[in-house]
């Protein structure tokens, strides 16, 4: 039983994974992403990852996803025009690929460990629930902190120019938007959307 | 559990070089970025293994951080590409050459 | 007696501080300053004359460390300076004479701009000096030689301006550098014969360390007298001296008559308890000295440039020097030494004032008729002439008599004879530049100094020393007087050089009367044949070949040419081709190479972001693919 959806789960996954690498619409490797994160949560499942298999599906597939689409609507993205010459060719990537996968592969299989027994509450929300506010519970913190920050970021990257700045420069719009965006931040109004 | 870890170790490694084959082939920022998410979860799917083959849980708990801190990445990665976007009008990476020696 | 290091060091400052600031300060303050010193160091070498003088005859022999110089395993060379008779009298001598020129010098560079600069120059000339003839060992004295090769090369080009001038400096120093070379062994082979260099333990250890006549004392001395050669213009290294006329007059009358050209004869006489022990070394010395004489008193004869024959005549008198220590006339060589600073300097400063005169010429055949307006400059210029002629009472008679005497004593009549002839031609010469230079017609065609119509005599300044030099010419003689008893100046330097190197060998009077007569006839005619030649036009008419060959010196100088000069500027240009095209090439290449490298590694830096994945896959792929085969 497991077999067989572990099996399903491979292909639908790989099929993902090729299409989001083939797909010429960004839309469409949109929706091959969506397919792998899926299958892999279902994995999590065969492999009694309970708590991470929901993660991963509200997490990846439910909002990073869904990010990933929304930027590619708000940039009007298309698929990529042609171009004479390229700088990595398919011949070299196809090579490299080919010998990374054939490295991982012969680590995989030679890997000698068999699974141990573990019992019905490995696993659970309140057996990792127990470990994270336990003895990794610096790291959860510090991890919330790190989300802060991203969020701060974002905000500030975000942005667009409020002031006119001469010469445009690259990085003027990035650079200009996030000075205003620092000052609101230490004026404490982090987070809120300014007009 | 009639499933050995080899096996999911080798799809694994699949996913991991798909990922890789797509940074490297495709020209749009966002699809690299998609293709470095799936490098990434082909890892989560070998430290999830490997937390399952040795019974216990601290795997599970990196792989919590690595999907902590992968959601940050993607949310500022992507803030970048519109930044990168709104001042060149293009999104293709190998636009952005400017840092040539 | 450590106040000797005074001596040195008074004029060492002076040239420090007019270096410095002598630019600034007015000629006044630096011709104070640089008289100054010289001054003081004769001042205080006078006192070091009493003090020496105050101790018993056998104590004469101080030595003073200044400085623990070189002490590396078994060789040490402190800085030391040695004072006894012999270097007392060479210090009175140098900073006496040396005193007087730089008095002269403040009136004969007047008018030059580079007057802070000459006197700095001459003040490390006598620091220089005083060095060597106060040194300790032979380490310290060859410091002073090359200190005074130093300033002989910056003096004698000093108006460098003038392509002659500049290169008669370069002359004079790579000359007497190649002379400097036998020193330099002569040092080291002393080194290895002795394990020091110090001038006492070389005198007292002489005879047991060195066999004699054997190869390692005859080596060292010929070595130390190749030294001797070069600084001292003698045969083959002597054709810078003529050239180094191109320098101002005074310095011609300090350091190319008086002091620097001795050193080589004060160095023999230093070691003169190593030169005891190679009887075929100090043959040579003699020989060399006595060609030397009598070819110079030639090539002096057809010279036209006063300063050249004065040159020419002091290659001579050095000659005879030479011959004195050669046959070991210690005493005599000094005494001469002493004498001809007096006579010769009075000369040149005495050419300085005609050429002040007369704007600056030197051409004999351009002057003529100048005793009338320059009485005080001939009659101290004849003075000087009768004293290097060797005629009674001047002191040029005494101290040349001393010589030829010892010759002929020691048994060496043909150097004697040589000698004789030499002295007559020097009184031809010297006679002969007296008569073109103040008698007969005025041939000059240039007004005199200054713009004046009419030449007139030097002022005071300049005056002054001459007429201290010419008293010291006629009253020199007291120095060495009497013949069959050692003169003063022998007694004083018998504890250094012995009893036997002073006293005129004389087998009784009569012999002594009979040489004495002989140098004074010979001495006369000279005087009257040169006489009837040129002042009264008797006797004219030379072969034109022999004039030619003695007006290129028998041709040594192209001889050295083409047997030293051209080889080693052959050499010379190899190595600038090996240098530029070999080592050079070399070091270009590495820089081309690396630039190229860097050229091709610049282009990993695209800017292309896949470029820089695939570049850290292919790591990753070969870390991976290692890992795994393990």
């Amino acid at each position: 039983m497991e077999a067989v959806l572990f099996a399903i789960t491979a292909v639908l996954g790989v099929a993902g994974g090729i299409g989001v690498i083939a797909a010429r619409e960004p839309v469409h490797s949109a929706l091959g992403l969506l397919l792998a994160l899926l299958s892999l949560a279902v994995d999590y499942l065969l492999l009694d990852a309970q708590f991470i298999a929901v993660l991963q599906v509200i997490v990846y597939a439910g909002a990073i996803v869904v990010l990933f689409v929304f930027i590619i609507m708000l940039l009007r993205a298309t698929g990529e025009a042609p171009r004479d010459r390229s700088i990595v060719s398919p011949g070299v990537a196809g090579v490299l690929g080919t010998v990374l996968a054939a490295a991982l592969l012969v680590a995989a299989v030679t890997a000698r460990s068999p699974m141990v027994p573990v019992d019905p509450a490995y696993g659970t929300v309140q057996h990792v629930g127990r470990a994270l506010f336990r003895a990794y519970a610096l790291p959860f913190e510090a991890a919330s902190i790190a989300l802060v920050v991203g969020m701060i970021g974002a905000v500030a990257l975000g942005k667009r120019a409020q002031i006119v700045v001469a010469a445009p420069s690259r990085t003027g719009t990035a650079a200009s938007a996030q000075q205003p965006a620092a000052r609101s931040v230490a004026a404490g109004t982090a987070g809120e959307p300014r007009s | 559990m009639s499933v050995a870890p080899p096996l999911y170790l080798a799809l694994s490694a699949v996913l991991f070089t798909l990922g890789t084959v797509g940074v490297l082939v495709r020209r749009s920022a966002l699809i690299v970025f998609m293709s470095v998410e799936l490098m990434l979860n082909a890892v989560n799917l070998t430290l999830v293994t490997f937390a399952r083959v040795h019974g216990g849980v601290d795997g599970q708990v990196l792989v919590f951080f690595v999907l902590v801190v992968a959601a940050a990445e993607v949310v500022i990665g992507l803030a970048i590409i519109v930044n990168i976007f709104r001042a060149r009008d293009t999104v293709d990476v190998d636009d952005v050459d400017l840092m040539r020696g | 007696m450590t106040y000797v290091v005074w001596i040195p060091l008074l004029p060492l400052l002076g040239w420090v501080a007019i270096g410095l600031a002598g630019g600034r300060w007015g000629r006044r303050v630096v011709a104070v300053v640089a008289c100054g010193t010289v001054v003081a160091a004769f001042a205080v070498g006078l006192a070091l004359f009493s003090s020496l003088s105050a101790l018993p005859p056998g104590a004469r022999h101080v030595e003073v460390d200044l400085y623990r110089w070189i002490a590396a395993g078994p060789i040490a060379v402190p800085l030391r300076l040695l004072v006894d008779p012999l270097s007392v009298v060479m210090v009175l001598v140098v900073s006496g004479v040396g005193a007087l020129i730089h008095i002269y010098s403040v009136g004969y560079m007047a008018d030059d701009e580079g007057f802070a600069r000459y006197f700095a120059y001459l003040n490390l000339f006598m620091a220089s000096m005083l060095t060597l003839v106060l040194a300790g060992n032979l380490v310290v004295m060859f410091i002073g030689w090359e200190g005074v090769g130093l300033c002989s090369y910056l003096l004698i080009a000093f108006w460098f301006s003038r392509p002659l001038a500049a290169a008669a400096g370069v002359k004079a120093f790579l000359v007497t550098r190649l002379g400097d070379v036998g020193f330099l062994l002569g040092i080291f082979l002393a080194f290895g014969v002795f394990g020091t260099t110090d001038f006492g333990v070389m005198t007292r250890d002489a005879a047991s360390h060195l066999p004699l006549g054997g190869a390692a004392a005859t080596a060292l001395c010929l070595l130390l007298f190749l030294g001797a050669i070069g600084k001292s213009a003698q045969l083959p290294l002597y054709f810078w001296l003529p050239d180094a006329m191109e320098g101002p007059t005074p310095v011609s009358a300090l350091i190319h008559a008086a002091t620097m050209v001795t050193a080589g004869v004060f160095m023999i006489v230093r070691m003169h308890a190593v030169y005891l022990r190679a009887p075929l070394a100090m043959d040579v010395v003699a020989v060399v000295g006595a060609v030397t004489a009598i070819f110079a008193a030639a090539s002096a004869l057809v010279e036209p440039d006063l300063k050249r024959v004065l040159a020419y005549s002091t290659i001579s008198q050095l000659g005879y020097m030479f011959l004195a220590v050669g046959v070991g006339a210690w005493g005599a060589g000094i005494f001469h030494l002493t004498s001809h600073a007096f006579f010769k300097a009075l000369l040149f400063l005495a050419a300085g004032s005609v050429m002040h005169a007369l704007g600056g010429t030197t051409d004999m055949r351009q002057m003529g008729g100048l005793a009338t307006p320059l009485p005080f400059t001939a009659a101290t210029f004849g003075i000087g002439a009768l004293a290097l002629a060797g005629l009674p009472p001047f002191t040029g008679f005494f101290s040349k008599d001393q010589i030829l005497s010892a010759a002929f004593h020691h048994g060496d009549w043909i150097l004697w004879i040589v000698g004789l002839v030499a002295a007559g031609l020097t009184a031809v010469y010297i006679v002969r530049a007296f008569v073109l230079t103040f008698l007969g017609p005025a041939r000059s065609v240039a007004g005199g100094a200054h713009g004046a119509p009419e030449p007139h005599e030097a002022p005071a300044v300049m005056r002054i020393p001459i007429e201290a030099l010419a008293v010291l010419t006629i009253l020199g003689g007291a120095l060495g007087l009497s013949f069959t008893q050692p003169g003063a100046l022998a007694q004083f330097l018998a504890p250094v050089v012995g009893a036997s190197g002073t006293e005129p060998v004389g087998a009784g009077a009569g012999s002594e009367g009979m040489l004495v007569s002989t140098s004074i006839a010979v001495a006369l005619a000279g005087v009257i044949v040169s006489w009837l030649i040129y002042r009264t036009g008797t006797l004219r008419g030379r072969s034109a070949v022999v004039r030619a060959v003695l007006a290129h010196q028998f041709y040594v100088e192209d001889i050295f040419n083409a047997v030293v000069a051209l080889p080693a500027r052959g050499l010379a240009r190899a190595f600038d081709l090996f240098d530029r095209e070999g080592v050079d090439g070399i070091v270009m290449w590495i820089g081309r190479t690396v630039g190229r490298g860097g050229d091709g590694l610049r282009r990993v830096q695209s800017g292309y972001l896949r470029q820089y994945a695939a570049l850290a896959l292919l790591g990753v792929v070969i870390l991976l693919a290692y890992w795994v085969s393990r």
